[in-house]
């Protein structure tokens, strides 16, 4: 997996993508970047470290190290496991970090989009965060 | 929606010519492009409405127009005029990027 952090210096919240299926994480994050393009710092997670389904916080870290923009990094994910290790993952980080790190209550794929779309407008932390979350109000 | 009265300043419509109508891609494109301007802009597939934000993905991607739907956008605010040209010249472009960019 290649980073993306290198060759984009907006100041664009990013996305980190987190699943129990790495195919699942790689698919969502093909399609944010080929939807919406490359104005956002985007990273994706998921697998056991062994192989097989599974998340762990070791993974969530490295990614929202990749995905990280001083304007905050929004969270995806599935299932159980990939919520509680973000949010095991949100609490190691600096504390500096740690308040701009949000968990969205979306589903993994749309949200991403959505979340994705938002960011790449340059909105706050906040905005991104309740349009992925929009989707669960309609 | 809120009902207080609004004047906008500026109105275009357009036909949807693309294939799958306004879908996921097309979606983002049209919300990334109005996000741009500072207006405000609305966006409808009929004159009387709903008029609904064009700048919110979930409900451009929400609305499922379909090909051969008219869509019509009404902007208020300072680049109002370049908002309604720039998104009906998306569309008519087929959600394409600008030849020139």
């Amino acid at each position: 997996m290649t980073s993306h952090k290198a060759k984009i210096s907006s100041g664009n919240v990013g996305i980190v993508i987190v699943s129990h299926s790495p195919d699942v994480a790689r698919g969502a994050a093909d399609m944010v970047r080929q939807m919406v393009g490359d104005a956002i710092p985007l990273a994706w997670c998921g697998g056991a470290p062994g192989g097989g389904l599974g998340t762990n916080v070791e993974a969530i870290l490295s990614a929202i190290e990749r995905a990280w923009s001083e304007a905050g990094v929004a969270i995806l994910v599935d299932l159980g496991g990939a919520e509680t290790n973000s949010e095991m993952a949100v609490e190691l980080l600096p504390e500096e970090r740690r308040e701009r790190v949000v968990i969205c209550d979306a589903p993994v794929v749309e949200g991403a989009v959505m979340a994705g779309t938002e960011a790449s407008a340059g909105s706050t932390l906040e905005q991104v965060r309740s349009t992925a979350e929009e989707l669960r109000a309609r | 929606m809120d009902n207080a009265p609004m004047t906008f300043s500026a109105t275009g419509s357009v036909r949807i010519e693309h294939e799958i109508g306004l879908h996921a891609r097309p979606s983002v494109k049209l919300t990334q492009l109005a996000k741009t301007f500072g207006s405000k802009i609305e966006f409808a597939t009929s004159p009387e409405g709903p008029w609904l934000d064009a700048k919110s993905i979930v409900k451009v991607m929400g609305s499922k127009t379909p090909k051969g739907s008219i869509l019509h956008f009404r902007a208020e605010g300072p680049d109002a005029a370049a908002a309604v040209e720039a998104l009906v010249a998306l569309v008519e472009r087929d959600f394409e990027p600008q030849a020139d960019a």
